[in-house]
């Protein structure tokens, strides 16, 4: 398969006046053609600047990309011309973004602004982008999409929004869906339509896609691959599987133990990760997790850990596989 | 345990919305908390679950309906001896940032608490106590003279919880008290609530929108809809065998965190919206949304019944 997107050594930063905020640290991860990977932490950790920087929507200042490269299809996006990126956003890569109240332009017609990319990207005629936006609509499921197409967003509500943000996102067929939280705004029952529209979309697109989500649930339901991310570094990808059945980072393990299951009871108590995520003005020197992490060594304090490659699939970045090698003591990978 | 230490009758808030139009936000709704209990109530955004929780603390006048804390019709009381009460019963709010006053210290914001219930007889008493308090949540004493904004979500929840707690109540209504905060720290808000109602005997009632997290906090769970209760059960059997159809919808949108129960697991996918409360459907309030409504639900609205002992549920076909 082919691979669609590939992000390597990526370091994002923000000046601020407090100073440098470290948002993301050396980030490398690809996506294949057809795929759904799911960028998984919690927030701060990097992961919704990773996708802005993807699209290159990061203002700058006070954002400043510090090193590194994302390459789209073979081609590098970091030191595109604006007019050139201005034809991959919305065209090859489309985004769902968090906020349906807040990401559609209020004084435009939920028409007219899925006609916009149409007749810009594709060239299409008004008319013939027209018919086009109808039968989006249609697909991702808004009734009367011939008389909702001229009504404005107030008129629709949150679950419409978003729907109709998945169909400006799908507009021009793009290679390439990077959804940050679509459904974090919405109500369950919302959700659960939400997710199925968008797997449907992928099983008759093919389109390859980057959920970002904090929500696990969602990530088991929607994606083939995990990348989890802490203090603006991945600590650990793996297939789906792997990283629920044998998740091997103190993060990851300590993230899936603090959700109750819906057979816990209560006198079985939930196992909170004590402490909360780092400052990243100063990150850590060391591993990032390690002042909360119930297994740090001394070594974790000085040193970030590179990557142990556990299967083909599942790596991570911890010293407790490290020590599996051998020089380093030290028990508790198993734990 | 059995007998009702809150009691909650025909409960309604209704707002005036302009143009002659009232929205019902809560709609009749009765239940009862026993002492020591933690009382669940789930439900979508705009079902009337916060505006239920804040009508029981009279933080809103109810449109009618009684309240009554052990015996005493709450909504009965005077100003002043509301204020007696609201010792007894107090509150935890969703948004750690918006619920803390920004220009008061720590100190201040929880023996504010104290002061107006005068139970602080000096200064130096004052602080000694609010000092043990925020030890019992588990932060500093030295904490004590910060501002919020050196705080984060989960340390400003904790200290949300103390000022609820320097009352010394019975009854404490948490109004989404995890929703603001990151997963990892949910879990540390979770036991810390647990912890302390084994320790105090408190009695909750845990407002809420995450199904899984209601279920583990909660004793029985009370499902609510356009401002009714649907469903009301003990947790286990509610999501053992759900009866209503927007209790079982609700169950099987909720996302596991397990992808072999994802893949195995059926999903009931609701179509359509939540309908206006200003405007809401004839008979059952569900039946737009419903995957077995019939003719009957629009004419007839279902009654409030047992459908087995101790489970109780407004379906015509529960």
């Amino acid at each position: 398969m082919r691979t669609m997107l590939e992000v390597n050594d990526l370091s994002v930063s923000f000046d601020v006046y407090g100073g440098e905020v470290q948002a993301v640290r050396g980030v490398s991860f690809s996506v294949k053609e057809g795929e759904a990977v799911a960028i998984v932490g919690e927030s701060g950790s990097g992961k919704s600047v990773t996708a802005q920087t993807i699209m290159r929507l990061i203002s700058t200042p006070p954002g400043r990309i510090k090193q590194g490269s994302v390459r789209f299809d073979g081609q590098e996006l970091l030191s595109l011309p604006e007019k050139e990126m201005q034809r991959v956003r919305g065209n090859q890569i489309g985004m769902i973004f968090q906020d349906p109240m807040t990401s559609l332009n209020p004084t435009m017609t939920i028409g007219m602004q899925i006609m916009e990319g149409l007749m810009k990207h594709q060239k299409m005629s008004r008319s013939d982008a027209k018919k086009r936006a109808i039968e989006l609509l249609t697909m991702v499921g808004i009734p009367n999409p011939e008389s909702r197409i001229s009504q404005y967003p107030h008129h629709f509500s949150g679950g419409m929004r978003q729907r109709a943000m998945i169909a400006i996102a799908l507009s021009c067929n793009p290679a390439l869906l990077i959804a940050d939280e679509p459904t974090t705004a919405l109500d369950v029952t919302i959700q659960a339509q939400i997710l199925r529209l968008m797997k449907n979309l992928q099983k008759q697109t093919g389109t390859s896609i980057i959920l970002i989500t904090h929500d696990l649930g969602i990530v088991a339901d929607m994606c083939d691959r995990v990348i989890v991310m802490y203090a603006g570094q991945i600590i650990e990808t793996g297939t789906k599987r792997e990283i629920f059945r044998n998740p091997q980072h103190p993060y990851t393990k300590g993230l899936l133990k603090s959700l109750p299951r819906l057979d816990q009871s209560k006198n079985e108590p939930l196992v909170p990760i004590h402490g909360t995520p780092p400052d990243l003005i100063q990150p850590p020197q060391g591993c990032g997790f390690c002042s909360r992490c119930d297994y740090a060594m001394r070594i974790c304090q000085t040193e970030v850990p590179e990557f142990t490659r556990l299967s083909d699939t599942q790596q991570v970045r911890c010293w407790l596989q490290q020590s599996q090698g051998g020089i380093r003591g030290g028990k508790g990978a198993s734990a | 345990m059995s007998e009702a230490f809150v009691e909650i009758q025909g409960l309604r808030k209704y707002f005036n919305v302009g143009k002659n139009r009232v929205l019902k936000a809560v709609n009749d709704i009765s239940f009862t908390i026993a002492k020591g209990e933690t009382l669940g109530l789930v439900g979508e955004s705009g079902c009337g679950k916060s505006t239920a929780g804040r009508t029981i603390t009279r933080l809103y006048e109810p449109t009618s309906g009684r309240v009554s804390l052990s015996g005493v019709d709450v909504t009965k009381l005077s100003k002043s001896q509301l204020k007696a009460y609201r010792r007894r019963m107090q509150m935890i709010f969703q948004d750690p940032y918006a619920s803390l006053n920004p220009r008061m210290t720590i100190l201040d914001i929880i023996g504010e608490a104290l002061d107006i219930h005068g139970l602080a007889p000096s200064r130096a008493h004052r602080k000694r106590r609010v000092e043990e308090l925020l030890e019992l949540v588990g932060l500093n004493a030295e904490h004590a003279s910060r501002y919020p904004h050196e705080f984060s979500g989960g340390q400003r929840q904790r200290i949300g919880i103390t000022r609820a707690l320097a009352v010394e109540p019975e009854f404490i209504v948490c109004d989404e008290p995890i929703s603001a905060l990151d997963v990892s720290i949910q879990a540390q808000i979770i036991n810390l609530l647990i912890d302390l109602q084994k320790r105090m005997g408190f009695t909750y009632l845990f407002i809420a929108h995450d199904l899984s997290m209601v279920k583990y906090m909660s004793d029985r769970v009370a499902v609510m809809y356009l401002g009714k209760i649907v469903e009301l059960a003990r947790s286990e059997d509610l999501y053992d065998r759900p009866h209503h159809p927007y209790t079982k919808a609700l169950l099987s949108a909720i996302p596991v965190p397990d992808p072999d129960l994802e893949e195995r697991k059926e999903r009931i996918v609701l179509s359509g919206d939540l309908p206006s409360p200003v405007n809401p459907p004839s008979g059952c309030p569900f039946r737009t949304r419903c995957p077995i409504a019939t003719g009957r639900c629009a004419e007839e609205e279902p009654a409030f019944r047992e459908v087995r002992p101790g489970q109780w549920a407004s379906c015509h076909y529960a």
